[in-house]
């Protein structure tokens, strides 16, 4: 660049400096419409936006069926939305093939997990009463679910189904992988070369391979592993393929938080005479996991999601319970789209619900870190 | 003190003797359980009549496969089918890295764009493709492009020869021959060239100071080894037309809807996850070094390139590389919709043979090897645009 051509840059940026007596128009319409290529920028994103709008209105409201059955759909040859598909199936979607007439077991079930989710997820009430809540949460779910106490009659696992399926493929394997990752990170991170290298061999395998290809590690191969006459159910096979994989992820991060705990805290508690597992329990993995509390639920809504994957091995979680009754003969080839766009809702309803309390955590941990500066 | 008592007990407590116990347990229980393991699989697949071995791999297959590169028929050996398999998942992956690098770029930036409107819907967007399942997205766009686009037989004829129908697009192909095979090499070879050229260039620039005319040498080193390899395999040019029938399109090159959907899926889920790496790397760079770069009279365009960019770049490549290999692992996805990965073909071929050990031992070693490479690679960049403290 020649020396005139670089005062010419100087004096225009000079000029753009902005002029004080601006109007409040000027000022508010300044973001839209302040330069040649942000107006452009301005009038393309409100094209974008009506045409978005105006198509999803059509679609979901007034070109809608809303009364009838699959042959006033058929009729409209897919021209708006069937919402007598979604209203037909609706028990089926959520609870899949779960007799009907007991469908208030898991619906309490669900109802009673989400609740002590909920209460869990309020700071006030973190103490070690969470853990026996959970564990009674998770054995009532249990019997709900099973029966065969209380005049409950037995409800096998294959005809299990829907979101409380989905639900409990991804506490329970969380719960069991946030041991298992504890565990791990806690192996790789140690001193002792042959434990630090047994863990480090699995959590680079695990995650070094697709979630499909565990899944189908443990409906095919599992059953060889096990001594004769002993079966295991198609159910925890899954379950046990994501605790697996939920496991190495979660050894990942707790290890960055157990790295970022100073090294002078280790220090402390040896002087003080712990051991290792007193001082791992009672003073660096409480910080290290504080730490990691963001990313961890960042994993929690990623497993949420993973679990679909289970549909792949042929288990009807909420995903495959909206396929099959898509392929209901009645409506087959009518509703296509209603059914994934209700699933689609219902995962983002949930997987926003726990990034923004990931995001208000890690807010809240970042304040509390300040004040204690001060 | 340990050493002032030997006896056994005493022993135990010492924290060196207990160091070593622990690694011998440890590994004691690995070995048994893997010991265990293995007996009893083996036993059992004895007891069940099931081969064991790769000989298999030998055999004819006996099934066709939708999509394959390397000339492929049912008559072809297993291994050749799983080979097959490999190049469809490594060509899906590599067309969806570059799709959702594209992407995520530019809604990354548009994020931090000052117009609220263009911001607010690259936020809309980021947030509609994290929320929801990959796996129903592809479910959702494969439902999408076989209710949107005709049957075959009523396929719309979009150019002169190109098809469009839910059975996919298809376009006017090359028939391919080695003599091709070596005019892509030399393309390849062209490239590199191209940028070692350039890249000689501009060190010459920086070292000197003096800018001298680049582009007739590039464009040189690019062109000379493909019109080489013109004139030495002299392919010839024989276009393969596809042909419409009465109830299918024969000939042509098929882009078909699973690949279709299969990209699309990866391509805008993982352009997501980039958009807000990117956005992560931008705002990493102080607002400091954009004060700077507008003194010393760049504008903004050239302050993204030339100051920002390489700085956030620093801060953008170890992320990115777990989303590039993420993206890898989720093309194994494929099988949900019918695409023939490699995890689609070992399951065909698990099914055929009942040698479900070997199938899976395959596919999980050549996807970690792969996941190996991938990451070594991008460390390898890394390191090259770490910085590098003085």
């Amino acid at each position: 660049m020649t020396d005139a051509a670089q005062l010419n840059t100087l004096a225009s940026v000079a000029d753009e400096r902005p002029t004080r007596n601006a109007s409040s128009w000027y000022t508010l319409l300044k973001p839209y419409i302040g330069s040649p290529f942000n107006a452009v920028v301005t009038f393309a994103c409100l094209w974008l936006i009506y045409r978005l709008v105006t198509g999803a209105w059509g679609w979901l409201v007034t070109r809608a069926i809303v009364e009838g059955g699959p042959q006033t759909c058929k009729a409209a040859a897919g021209a708006g939305a069937c919402w007598p598909f979604l209203a037909a199936k609706l028990r089926f979607l959520i609870f899949g093939f779960y007799p009907y007439d007991e469908h208030w077991r898991p619906a309490l079930a669900v109802l009673l997990f989400l609740g002590a989710m909920i209460y869990s997820m309020i700071p006030r009430f973190w103490s070690r009463r969470l853990l026996w809540l959970w564990l009674a949460v998770v054995v009532t779910c249990g019997v709900l679910m099973y029966g065969g106490l209380f005049g409950l009659t037995v409800v096998n696992t294959t005809n299990w189904g829907g979101l409380p399926l989905s639900f409990m493929l991804s506490s329970v394997g969380l719960a069991f992988g946030f041991v298992l990752g504890v565990l791990l990170a806690l192996a790789r991170s140690s001193k002792l070369p042959a434990i630090q290298v047994i863990a480090v061999v699995f959590i680079e395998m695990v995650r070094g391979v697709p979630l499909v290809s565990i899944l189908f590690m443990a409906s095919v191969m599992l059953p060889l592993f096990m001594p004769d006459g002993v079966t295991i159910d198609k159910l925890l096979r899954a379950q046990v393929a994501i605790i697996i994989f939920a496991g190495a992820y979660i050894a990942e991060t707790v290890r960055g938080g157990l790295q970022a705990v100073p090294k002078g805290q280790h220090e402390a508690a040896a002087s003080l005479g712990l051991g290792y597992w007193l001082s791992m329990r009672k003073i660096v993995l409480p910080q290290a996991l504080k730490i990691v509390i963001p990313p961890l639920v960042n994993i929690f809504i990623g497993f949420f999601q993973d679990t679909t994957l289970v549909t792949i091995i042929g288990l009807l979680d909420f995903l495959d319970t909206v396929r099959s009754a898509m392929r209901d003969p009645a409506w087959q080839g009518i509703a296509v789209l209603e059914g994934y766009i209700f699933a689609a809702l219902v995962y983002a309803v949930f997987s926003y619900g726990m990034g923004s309390y990931s995001r208000f955590i890690e807010r809240r941990l970042k304040t509390d870190h300040g004040h204690g500066r001060h | 003190m340990a050493t002032s008592d030997s006896s056994p007990v005493r022993l135990l407590y010492d924290v060196r003797v207990r160091a070593v116990l622990y690694q011998v347990v440890a590994v004691a229980l690995v070995v048994g359980i893997g010991f265990y393991l293995f007996g009893t699989v083996s036993r059992k697949l004895a007891d069940q009549n099931i081969a064991t071995g790769f000989d298999y791999l030998s055999r004819p297959a006996g099934f066709v496969i939708s999509q394959s590169f390397i000339s492929y028929d049912s008559g072809n050996t297993y291994g050749r089918a799983i080979l097959v398999g490999l190049l469809n998942t490594v060509w899906v992956s590599v067309f969806a890295v570059a799709l959702s690098t594209v992407l995520g770029l530019v809604v990354g930036i548009a994020r931090l764009s000052r117009n609220p409107l263009l911001s607010t819907l690259a936020l809309l967007y980021v947030e509609a493709l994290r929320n929801v399942p990959l796996l129903l997205y592809l479910f959702l766009w494969y439902a999408l492009i076989v209710a949107v686009f005709p049957p075959v037989r009523e396929a719309w004829q979009i150019l002169p020869d190109v098809f469009l129908s839910n059975g996919g697009l298809i376009v006017p192909s090359l028939r391919w021959s080695p003599a091709h095979t070596g005019v892509l090499v030399a393309a390849v070879f062209g490239i590199v060239l191209a940028c070692i050229v350039a890249s000689s260039f501009r060190r010459k620039r920086v070292a000197t100071g003096q800018s001298r005319m680049a582009w007739p040498y590039v464009l040189a080193a690019l062109a000379v080894p493909i019109l080489l390899a013109m004139l030495v395999f002299q392919p010839d040019l024989v276009v393969n037309w596809p042909e419409k029938g009465r109830f299918r399109i024969t000939g042509g090159l098929q882009v078909t809807p699973e690949f279709t959907a299969l990209l699309v899926g990866l391509g805008l889920s993982a352009s997501a996850g980039i958009a807000e790496i990117v956005r992560a790397g931008i705002l990493s760079v102080g607002r400091g070094q954009w004060e700077a770069a507008r003194a010393v009279g760049l504008h903004d365009r050239q302050t993204m390139r030339l100051v920002v960019l390489p700085q956030a770049l620093r801060v953008i490549i170890p992320p990115l590389t777990s989303s590039y290999l993420s993206t890898f692992k989720n093309s194994s996805l494929a099988i949900a919709i019918g695409y023939p990965d490699l995890v689609m073909v070992s399951n065909t071929t698990m099914n055929q043979t009942g040698q479900a050990i070997e199938g899976i031992a395959i596919f999980m070693l050549v996807y970690l090897g792969m996941s190996i490479t991938i990451s070594m690679l991008m460390n390898w960049y890394n390191a090259r645009v770490a910085l590098v403290e003085r």
